[in-house]
Order: C-alpha cells, then structure tokens, then sequence
C-alpha cells in the first residue's frame, strides 16, 4: 500500500535519484520531472498527491511554477514543498507569500523529508 | 553672506587687536553698526565693505570669498548623522582646521559605511559566489542524502549500492572541486587590495580631479593606461576607461587649438560647439569641462535621472550621492530631449554665488525602433552673467536644503525639518 504519489520536480539527478529512494522506501509512488518550464503541464497530468518543488530550476524558477499551480482550481490546494539551497529569509517569505506548503533546506535530513511530506497529506 | 563676513571681521579685527570703536571711526561708521556688523545682524557690502577692509587691511574680495564648499560639507556631514547643522557657516569661519577634520571624518564614516555595504552586497548578490555556493549546497545534498541511505538500508541490493557509491564519489568531487574555487575566488578578491571605500564613480572622480579633470594624453590620441590600471576596483577602470576613449575621441573631434578659438567665438555654448564641430551636444558639454585650466562644472545623467558623472566646481554643492536639486535644469532637459535648457541659479546657502546652468539631454536609438530609447543628459556649471539676476534658488540635494516652501521637496530639509510650507 502506497502512502501516496509524490512529484520530484528537481534538475540535480543525484538528489532526484537520492530522493526517489528515500521515498520509495518509505512508501511512496514516486515521479520526477527536471524542468520549470513544463512542471505545470507535468503535474497536472501526474496528478500527484504532493509536489517536492525546487527553487532554482531551469526553464522557469519554482516561484513561478508555484504561482501557476496557485493560479489553477484544480491545483490550488495541492500540498507542495519547496526545497531549496537556498535557505535565506527572503526566500522563505517569497515561497509563503506564493503559497507553499512547507520549505526545507537542502541538505536536508532522510528521515525529516519522509515526516514532513506524510504530515502534509494527512493534514 | 553676512554671518560668514561678520565673524570673519570680527576674527580679523580682534586679531590685530584693535578696538571697534577705532575701527568703526576709521570706517567712517558709527561702533554700533559695526557691533551690529560684527555679530552678523546687518549685512555689509559695498563701500562700507571696503572701507573696513582698507582699515583691517585686506581686500573686500577675500572676505567674501566663498569657503569652497566646506559649509555645504559639513551639513552633508550633520544631515548623515541627523544633527542640526545650525551655525555651520560660523562655525567654518572660526574654526576652519577643524571643519576639515569634521569633513574628513564624516567623509572616511561614509566610505567604511559604503564599503561595510559593499561587502555585504558582494556576499548577497555576487553572482559568481552564489552560483558556487549553491552548486556546493547541492553536491552536499545529494552526498548527504546517499550517504543516509546507505547507512540506513541494510538490505540495499548490490547494483544499488553500487550505484550510490558512485555517486558518492562523484558529488564529494564535485563538493571538494567548489570548495577549491571557493577559496580561489576569495583569495583573488583579497588580493584585489581592500575593498575600496569609494564607490566606482568615485574613483573616477578621484582620479580626473587629480589631473585637473583634463586628460592630456588625450589630446594626443593616448589612454593613461597607468592611471587607470592603479584605480582599486575593476569598476572604476571599466568606467575610466570608457571616459579616456570618450576623451580620446571628442579630443580628435574637437581639436585643442580649434575649441579654444571656438569658445572665444561662441562663449561657452555646448549647441553651437557641437554644430560647428558635427558632434553630439553632450560629447561637447563633456569637451568643455575637460579642458585645461578651465573651471567649468558639469553633471551627467542616465534616463533615470541618476547621476553618472560629477565635476564640482566651487560653490555649486554637488550630493556624493542620490539625486540632485529638482531644479536643476538637468532634470528639466531630460524631460525635453534635444532642447537646450538653460537658467541663471543662486545658490541655496550663503554666500550664494551665482551661475549658469546649460543643459541638453541627447537620445540615442543604438538599435533603431522596437527597442528602449537612452536617454543622456549633462548639464555644464558656469559662471553666470553679471546683470540678470537668478531666475532660480538652487539647492545640492533637499536634505540639506534650506530652501523653505519649495514645491519640488522631495524630503525634508534637516535644517528645517519640513518637507514644503
């Protein structure tokens, strides 16, 4: 039994492959997509119970992807975690004000990601 | 003027140590309008003026000579710090030496503020550092993560395993390379010398004053590559050698001899310079300050209104940084590109000398239509006319304005402490 499906959007293929295992060990059914600029059309067609979102990603920055997928009906709940090298105030803020769900910093704790992504989709 | 002239005649005459009464008889001048005098309660000029002067024994010219801008120094110095700067243009009259010190210390606070922000900024959005920053972040990220499930997952299976090892290897790599670079990097700016307490424009301004803002090198078609090269930061050379190629090229444009005579044609008139030599107006604004043993102001801006380029002249205080006076027919050209603006000013503080301001804002079009316009703007700083009088009271910036029930006020003045009447 899955705990449910989790979208990697990510451009670093270590930490996506890292990440895929994590999760995949604790339950998860796991996707990933590397790029900004078709996250959007991706998670709408995965439909995922909860997106792990890169800030800085190429094509468009995970700002935006989170501001589009805000933007949507469909999407407008989708419990979404922000995961970023970029751990500085400003950021943060950027990513509460667009409407993240969570935000961790990168790196981040195996054990901590798992916790923190089962309590946004029992929440 | 009058509380400058007055100390200055009281300094002068306790200093020869005679009495006011005897000095006032000499004069010709009652002991109670000299007191008045004295303690800048009436104004002087005039007759009267050199009157006291013959009697004290100086030319009426050097009294009322202005301090070079050192009142206007010191209350940029008070408006830094938010003190009232009351009195200053006593206080630069009395105690000259030490308002040099007051000036070269707020003046130094500032540079270490600027460079303390300097620093500041190259951590926050140097982008080479930042870059290299998050490429070790990552690497970091994913060697911790793999490492993690490497000793959390004992019945990983042996091509997985083996995978992750390799990935291992590889991001400690990529981690040990970044931080390599890292230290690289900031060893190249350490060895770059200190960072400098001048922003770039500074710099510049630095380096033309130390040549008299005359570059002669470049009459001659040559860049003072030394100067340039010792300049401290990389900013400042990029910037003072776009200025030498400017200079190089209005100086074959504008031929030393040639200018010379033109200007004893048409005065100091940036169009009609710039019509006889078929070159851009601003290219001649900039030919004209940069002649030898000229004393001809100018400021440049961008199409922002943000000043790119500062020579000072004395008595026409220019901010050391952020936007200039409203008034200025700088701002009023850049506005109105391609026509000539010109006004007779007076200065906001006392003494106020006046001058001419001429300015012209030029619009280039490098790539033709469908693409953003620039706008240059340069306003030249000359000595004004005898005869008309000042259409306009000047100010360097409103923060140390004292210019009251202007409608232009952007802030207010910390000698008023009011922003309009």
């Amino acid at each position: 039994m899955t705990t449910g499906h989790v979208m990697l959007i990510e451009d670093e293929p270590n930490i996506t492959e890292a990440l895929r295992f994590i999760l995949g060990r604790d339950g998860w059914q796991v996707t990933a997509h590397a790029d900004g600029a078709t996250a959007v059309a991706a998670i709408l067609a995965g439909r995922p119970d909860v997106v792990v979102l890169d800030l800085m990603l190429p094509g468009a920055s995970g700002l935006d992807v989170l501001a589009a997928l805000r933007a949507r009906p469909e999407t407008v709940d989708l419990p979404v975690m922000m995961l970023t090298a970029k751990g500085q105030g400003r950021d943060r803020e950027a990513a509460e004000r667009a409407g993240v769900t969570s935000f961790m910093t990168k790196p981040f704790s195996n054990t901590e990601i798992t916790a923190r992504l089962r309590a946004m989709v029992q929440a | 003027m009058k509380l400058l002239l007055g100390t200055r005649l009281r300094e002068r005459r306790l200093a020869l140590g005679r009495k006011q009464g005897e000095v006032a008889a000499a004069a010709g001048i009652s002991a109670a309008y000299l007191n008045l005098i004295e303690f800048n309660r009436r104004a002087v000029a005039g007759d009267v003026l050199g009157r006291l002067g013959d009697v004290l024994g100086f030319a009426a010219d050097d009294l009322a000579a202005t301090d070079g801008g050192l009142a206007d120094e010191l209350r940029q110095a008070a408006a830094s710090v938010g003190a009232d700067a009351g009195q200053v243009q006593e206080f630069v009259a009395r105690f000259p030496a030490w308002a040099d010190v007051l000036v070269a210390q707020a003046q130094r606070a500032a540079g270490l503020e600027r460079a303390v922000a300097a620093l500041n900024d190259r951590i926050s959005h140097d982008p080479h550092l930042s870059a290299t920053l998050h490429d070790m972040l990552s690497a970091a990220t994913a060697v911790r993560a793999t490492a993690g499930i490497l000793a959390e997952t004992a019945d990983i299976d042996a091509p997985t395993r083996s995978r992750f090892h390799q990935t291992l290897a590889a991001e400690s790599e990529r981690l040990a390379g970044g931080a390599q670079a890292l230290v690289a990097y900031l060893d190249g700016a350490q060895q770059e010398g200190p960072v400098t307490a001048m922003t770039p424009q500074d710099e510049v301004a630095a380096w033309l004053a130390a040549r008299d803002w005359h570059l002669a090198e470049a009459e001659d078609g040559d860049i003072d590559t030394a100067g340039i090269a010792a300049l401290a930061s990389a900013a400042a050379r990029d910037l003072a050698q776009a200025f030498a190629q400017a200079a190089v090229r209005d100086a074959a444009s504008m031929p030393l001899a040639a200018i010379q005579q033109a200007l004893q044609s048409h005065g100091p008139d940036p169009v009609r310079l710039a019509r006889e030599f078929g070159v851009d107006v601003i290219a001649a604004c900039r030919r004209l300050a940069g002649l030898p043993d000229v004393q001809v102001g100018l400021v440049m801006c961008d199409g922002a209104g943000a000043m790119t380029f500062r020579r000072p002249v004395p008595g026409f205080a220019l901010p050391r940084a952020g936007a200039g006076c409203s008034l200025w027919p700088l701002y009023t050209a850049l506005g109105r590109p391609m026509q000539a603006v010109e006004a007779i000013a007076e200065g906001a503080t006392q003494p106020a000398p006046r001058f001419l301001l001429r300015a012209f804002c030029q619009v280039h079009l490098p790539q033709g239509f469908g693409v953003p316009e620039r706008r240059e703007a340069a306003m030249l700083i000359l000595p004004a006319p005898s005869g008309p009088p000042a259409q306009m009271v000047v100010g360097p910036t409103c923060r140390i304005c004292p210019v009251s029930g202007c409608s232009l006020r952007r802030e207010p003045s910390t000698l008023t402490g009011r922003i309009g009447d």
